[in-house]
């Protein structure tokens, strides 16, 4: 009896671990995140001021993380960089689930010939590798952060478009639906408050990982040098540079690779968070 | 005897009966990627066409006379209507012209073929790595749920699909070649060179899967059927590779091909860090160079692998489930 | 009497967190002998499942057993084997068939080579040669061409047939305990006669003895020998089957009993058991039943009652049960009913006085409604009704055929009467609900509503006809939106209605609720918080918001327990006797249509095979058909009852059998029934048939 108890005990703390793990390890560091990204924005950081008495400096006690190839610091641009992350990804991921959602969701429930030409457009667009795309794009309609989102959203909104149209199309089916149409709710009633509302959850949860794969992706393409250009700084644009002086200044990658991989891992963390507590399954009606 | 003759017989028309509307299926689904295959070209080609910037200013810059660039303009074929440069373009796909260079002059198919031999080494190279890794750490997270060996390496392919493959590559060039010096820090000369590529290719799409496995294995273990293996008095081992294994990988199989996706799309990047020559490099180049029916082929390229792979995946799943295989009508 | 094959000692099995463990099994004792069937009775979540999982050591990851010991034939106690030795007897002297035969079939492999698996593992004999054993079981079992079945996948088999498949792959290692946990729940009543008269036989050639989980009474009264009803985790009484069903000792079983519907009650209200099952985390120190029990007397709240024996083996757990002399436990029985309509439930409280007044009143005038003829004012006629889905198929998708769900229906409902669409799944008796509602569009027919043509009116033109026509539906909870509060779910037809003003529309909803008995806070709380039948009640008030004169009923109380079923369909009784509404009550459930239909249609394939007065069909069913349902449907009462066993499944509709469709499983077929579907027979001004045959 005793050790059950004991094994009891054991097994409470654990699941008490688990859980501020899973959950709000992922809010502190997204809080985190946003922080970096306001700071970025209100203090007046000096990002691009070139210090040659400073060059790859290593971090110590005058910078925190030290000084870049050019005498820049660090620091400052890591702030810039989320700064540049939070707002890509907060801009495509609104965009692509506002398309993907209003397009998904009136294909689904109107059908017809509207369903079937977006089934193609979406079945060709999938058709591409996202980021082979998303790089196409950017590349071709020259570098900058405004080129960047579009390039990351005319990608994106696919999936949500589909996932959206799913849902309807299932829930379409669901007797609550048709017990509003017999008692004779309007087609605008039955569509904003009883079916978009039920696929909220599972495109909530989608577009926290979505938040993930923007993150890697805005950083993949400025790491191209196909997103923000220079001096302008980004967390990907920052591990390029760096990667030129790997041997001498090795934190010039590391720590932005670090914040960046943080920052998805919490998003990720988060988004299977996200999907054990609002219970996707509920909402996917066989 | 002669019953026996009729039953035989009545077997095999009724093997032959099931043979054919597969036949039929496979049929169906090789032709529905046609016009997804062209919708893709078409795509390609508007999308790179109609997003603003000008090539020709891009290849000569602002100092060259007006008179040069419609010169270099007409000698590209750019002076003629977009109609009639579409026309020329879908009737070179026919026969498998993709265009010629803007640069090289050569035409776009030799340098994609040149090219494509080392992304394809280095696609199957990382496939083969993720595999490997992810499908027995999943088979095992699976089996242990919810314990420390699950809780663990789940932790470790969270982490795993959260690094960024231009990150972990500089970081393993640093490690392994700089440092250790143990691997070239880039190029492809031989086995040894592939290795940092393969790892910076396979590490994310190994987590992936490993999470997929696990929970496509978990959701058929919670389905009746294993209830009654369980109930007919098979061992844990069996209930899980005979009868839930085999069901869990065929949705796996399906996420795989779409996974894919994202293995090309890495392979962009990771060939850009290790200086790879592969299709992923080139379209790099080609974009720094404003080469348009370079980045059109080498897009197109690349699509039309995991369109084809995609398909083969859907037949490959058609195959092995017979819930499609001998579908009622 | 010999020894016991199986033999249970306090088992006690908990499910979840172990802080706050829910102890679903709780001391079972009972005992099964060699070729007996007993019978474990009771309704959901009471524990037998897990009962039965716990004998098999086959619990979820969360439960555990705590105690108790399970003797089982010469092996010993099963909850001391290792578990190597445990899967031996797995499948071997004890198997298990299940409840979902759908999906409880590997979808991925052959279901020869599952009962082969069967085979090797257990008959040590066969282990070389198991294919020839897989096809002897096949046979055994009823299936027919078994070398060819054999090869195929479970998804080619109908549901009655899979079932079949899991008792063949049950029998490969000879059990001398098969443990059948609802296993015909899923199937349709002739389909169920079916599998369960193969029981029977098996059980007679075998000398197997078989432990039948069920909730349904009528399949233990006509199957078991011996049963056992449990409660909240217990077992709360023993007895023969025969003593059970003649004389119950705890009130329970009596109330299961009494709130059956059936023909003879129709008079008066069903029984109904109030409250629910107690929360089984906590401990008990009472009698578990004493909230719902209706003559519980002081000693049941405080003392946990010791079992009582009786004669013929019967033992009861109860205080005020006396064996054989049960006077008092009669007249406190009869005591509470003469008041018991009010104490139905305590959501039944809610309803007020004069309504049960009025309940008795009726009740005298519903007699004589059915005698007079209401021909002049048809409130709905349908009249060849089509429902055709077409079969697409190719990359162009053409349309290679039509399933023809329905196919030609005609029906007429008269104000203030029930009219039951009856049919076993897949003969389209829900797509023809819909379809008179206009929520799915049909192919062909016409639907007149009070005289008016609903077919061709446009949706917009439908919408304010459609307070006039409601649907409820068999999972309340799918049909309400989860994210509604339950007071926006009643008012939603009052909106969409045009009722506009927010203190009238709550003022309604407040009566509503009142009268379907829900209390008033509902309004305020979210439709997962309550229970199946208290969210079907939310549904009904629902339905009344905008005041229709006909409701579909689509199998509304399917789903529900026995006790909660009887609420329900007291609570429909009376908003019919008080409002005047119609019902058009789609059910497979004859029991309930004998309790509650005025006439009755009986659908086979999509056409309706014979209609008339609810008497003339189940007194005097013409139709083969509608003969083979009716002796299908397993009853306590079955003296004098002969069975027609049907052969077969339900033929596609995409494809139906040519002449009359019911004809390859006609008992009673002749060369001419597969030529011509057979015109209408009319027996009376009521009653008519669609058979050649029908004898006046």
């Amino acid at each position: 009896m005793q050790k059950t108890e004991y094994n009891n005990w054991l097994k409470i703390i654990a699941a008490k671990l688990t859980k501020f793990i899973r959950w709000y390890i992922p809010w502190m560091i997204i809080g985190l995140w946003l922080l970096a990204a306001i700071l970025g924005m209100v203090l007046s950081l000096n990002p691009n001021a070139i210090d040659l008495t400073n060059i790859l400096v290593p971090p110590g006690t005058n910078a925190l993380f030290g000084y870049d190839d050019l005498g820049r610091p660090v620091l400052d641009r890591l702030l810039v960089g989320a700064h540049t992350s939070f707002l890509v990804a907060i801009g495509v991921i609104s965009v692509s689930v506002f398309t993907g959602a209003i397009l998904g969701g009136s294909a689904g429930f109107i059908g017809g010939w509207v369903d079937l030409l977006l089934m193609r457009i979406i079945d060709i667009f999938l058709a591409f590798p996202g980021i082979l795309l998303a790089i196409a794009l950017a590349g071709i309609m020259g570098p900058g952060i405004d080129n960047l989102v579009i390039a990351l959203s005319i990608v994106g909104w696919v999936g949500y478009a589909r996932l959206t149209r799913v849902q309807v199309l299932s829930l379409r089916e669901r007797e609550h639906v048709i017990a509003a149409h017999a008692l004779g709710c309007s087609q605008s009633r039955i569509l904003w408050l009883h079916l978009l509302p039920l696929t909220l959850t599972p495109l909530i949860v989608e577009a926290t990982f979505g938040i993930a794969h923007i993150v890697i992706a805005e950083a993949s393409l400025s790491f191209l040098g196909l997103g923000v250009q220079p001096p302008q700084a980004s967390w990907g644009a920052m591990i390029k540079d760096g990667a030129g002086y790997m041997l001498v200044a090795p934190h010039l990658v590391i720590i932005p690779g670090l914040a960046m991989s943080l920052v998805v891992f919490a998003v990720n963390l988060l988004g299977d968070a996200l999907r054990d507590r609002l219970d996707v399954r509920l909402n996917v009606i066989k | 005897m002669t019953k026996n003759l009729i039953m035989y017989t009545k077997y095999v028309l009724y093997y032959i009966y099931i043979n054919l509307k597969f036949i039929s299926f496979l049929t169906t689904r090789l032709l529905t990627a046609i016009p997804t295959i062209l919708g893709v070209a078409l795509l390609v080609f508007l999308f790179l066409h109609l997003v603003p910037g000008d090539p020709v200013e891009l290849m000569l810059g602002d100092m060259v006379p007006a008179a040069d660039r419609e010169e270099l303009r007409r000698v590209l074929g750019l002076d003629l209507p977009i109609s009639v440069q579409m026309a020329n373009y879908f009737g070179g796909l026919l026969y498998f012209d993709f265009g010629t260079s803007f640069f090289t002059r050569r035409p776009v198919l030799d340098s994609l073929l040149e090219r494509l031999p080392a992304t394809l080494e280095l696609a199957v190279s990382g496939l083969s790595l993720a595999l490997l890794l992810a499908v027995p750490l999943g088979i095992f997270a699976a089996k242990y749920r919810d314990r420390a060996l699950d809780t663990s390496a789940m932790g470790f392919s969270l982490i795993g699909a959260s690094i960024p493959s231009f990150w972990l590559g500089p970081m393993l060039i640093m490690f392994f070649s700089l440092w250790l010096g143990w691997t070239p820090v880039s190029g492809h000369d031989g086995a040894i060179s592939l290795i940092l590529p393969t790892l910076t290719l396979g590490t994310a799409l190994a987590a992936i899967l490993a999470r997929m496995i696990r929970s496509s294995l978990l959701e058929i273990l919670s389905e009746d059927f294993i209830r009654t293996a369980r109930a007919k008095g098979l061992s844990e081992n069996q209930v899980l590779l005979r009868h839930g294994l085999r069901n869990a990988l065929l949705p796996v199989l399906t996420l795989l091909g779409l996974q894919l996706g994202s293995l090309l799309g890495g392979a962009v990047i990771t060939e850009t860090i290790f200086d790879w020559p592969g299709v992923g490099s080139l379209l790099v180049e080609s974009i720094q160079k404003r080469d348009i029916p370079m980045v059109q082929g080498c897009v197109l390229l690349i699509s039309l692998i995991y369109v084809a792979v995609n398909t083969f995946t859907d037949l490959v799943y058609a195959t092995v489930d017979p819930r499609i295989r001998l579908a009622k009508n | 009497m010999n020894a016991p094959l199986l033999q249970i000692t306090d088992l006690t099995t908990q499910l979840g967190n172990p802080k706050q463990p829910s102890q679903v099994v709780d001391k079972i004792n009972l005992e099964i002998y060699p070729g007996e069937t007993f019978a474990l009775l009771g309704e959901s979540g009471c524990g037998k499942s897990m009962t039965a999982l716990s004998i098999m050591r086959l619990l979820p990851l969360s439960g555990r057993i705590i105690e108790g010991c399970v003797q089982f034939s010469d092996v010993g106690d099963l909850l001391d084997l290792p578990e190597k030795e445990m899967r031996r007897i797995r499948g071997g002297q004890m198997a298990m068939i299940f409840q979902e035969p759908q999906t409880s079939l590997n979808p991925v492999m052959t279901v020869g080579r599952q009962i082969a698996e069967a085979v090797e593992l257990h008959d040590v004999q066969r282990k070389t040669n198991s294919t020839k054993r897989v096809i002897e079981l096949l046979d055994a079992v009823g299936i027919p061409d078994p070398k060819r079945r054999a090869k195929e996948y479970p998804h080619q088999l109908s549901g009655g047939m899979k079932q079949r498949i899991m008792i063949a792959m049950a029998l490969a290692g000879k059990p001398k305990l098969l443990i059948a946990d609802e296993p015909t729940t899923a199937l349709d009543v002739t389909i169920q006669a079916q599998v369960l008269q193969l029981l029977k036989d098996l059980q007679q050639d075998t000398g197997m003895a078989v432990l039948l989980i069920t909730h349904d009474l009528g399949v233990v009264a006509e199957t078991a020998d011996r049963l056992a009803v449990m409660y909240a985790g217990q077992i709360v009484e023993t007895a023969t089957s025969e003593r059970f069903f003649s004389k119950p000792g705890h009130p329970y079983g009596r109330k299961l009993l009494k709130a059956l519907p059936d023909a003879s009650k129709r008079k008066q209200r069903l029984a109904v058991i109030p409250g629910m099952v107690p929360s089984l985390k906590q401990k008990f120190s009472n009698c578990r039943f004493v909230k719902r029990c209706d003559v519980a007397i002081a000693e049941c709240s405080s003392e946990i009652p010791p079992w009582v024996f009786g004669s013929n083996n019967q033992q009861v757990r109860c205080h005020i049960w006396q064996s054989d002399t049960n006077k008092p436990l009669e007249q406190s029985i009869l005591r509470n009913q003469d008041s018991g309509v009010l104490n139905d439930s305590s959501q039944d409280l809610h309803e007020s006085q004069d309504f049960n007044q009025d309940n008795k009143d009726n009740q005298v005038n519903q007699g004589s409604k059915t005698l007079d003829q209401p021909s002049n004012n048809i409130l709905l006629e349908a009249r060849d009704l089509c429902v055709h889905f077409p079969i697409h198929k190719g990359i162009l998708q053409r349309i290679i055929g039509h399933v023809r769900a329905v196919d030609g229906l005609s029906l007429n409902l008269y104000p203030g009467r029930t009219l039951a669409l009856v049919g076993e799944s897949g003969c389209g008796k829900t797509t023809a609900g819909k379809a008179i509602l206009q929520l799915l569009r049909p192919t062909a027919g016409s639907v007149r509503f009070a005289g008016q043509e609903l077919t061709s009116l446009s949706t917009n033109k439908l919408r304010p006809l459609r307070s006039m026509l409601q649907i409820i539906f068999q999972d309340p909870f799918a049909s309400m939106n989860p994210r509604m509060l339950v007071g926006d779910i009643v008012a939603e037809g009052l909106i969409a209605q045009g009722l506009n003003n927010r203190s009238t529309r709550r003022a309604k909803v407040l009566k509503l609720l009142d009268q379907v008995g829900i209390a008033s806070d509902a309004i305020d709380r979210y439709p997962h918080e309550f229970s199946g039948g208290q969210r079907q009640r939310i549904c009904i008030a629902r339905a009344l918001a905008v005041e229709p004169s006909l409701i579909v009923c689509d199998e509304p109380t399917s789903a529900l327990d026995v006790s909660v079923q009887a609420q329900i369909i007291n609570l429909l009784k009376d908003l019919q006797i008080n409002l005047d509404i119609s019902y058009l009550f789609i059910t497979h459930n004859i029991s309930v249509v004998a309790y509650l239909a005025d006439e009755v249609a009986v659908m086979y394939l999509g056409r309706i095979v014979e209609q008339g007065e609810v008497h003339e069909i189940l007194e005097h069913p013409k139709h083969p058909y509608t003969k083979a349902l009716l002796s299908a449907v397993p009853t306590i009462d079955d003296t004098g009852k002969q069975r027609i066993q049907l052969e077969g499944d339900l033929p596609s509709p995409a494809d139906p059998p040519s002449g009359c469709h019911f004809h390859p499983r006609c008992p009673e077929a002749t060369a001419a029934c597969s030529l011509k579907y057979p015109d209408t027979v009319i027996l009376s001004p009521t009653h008519s048939v669609r058979c050649e045959y029908a004898k006046f």
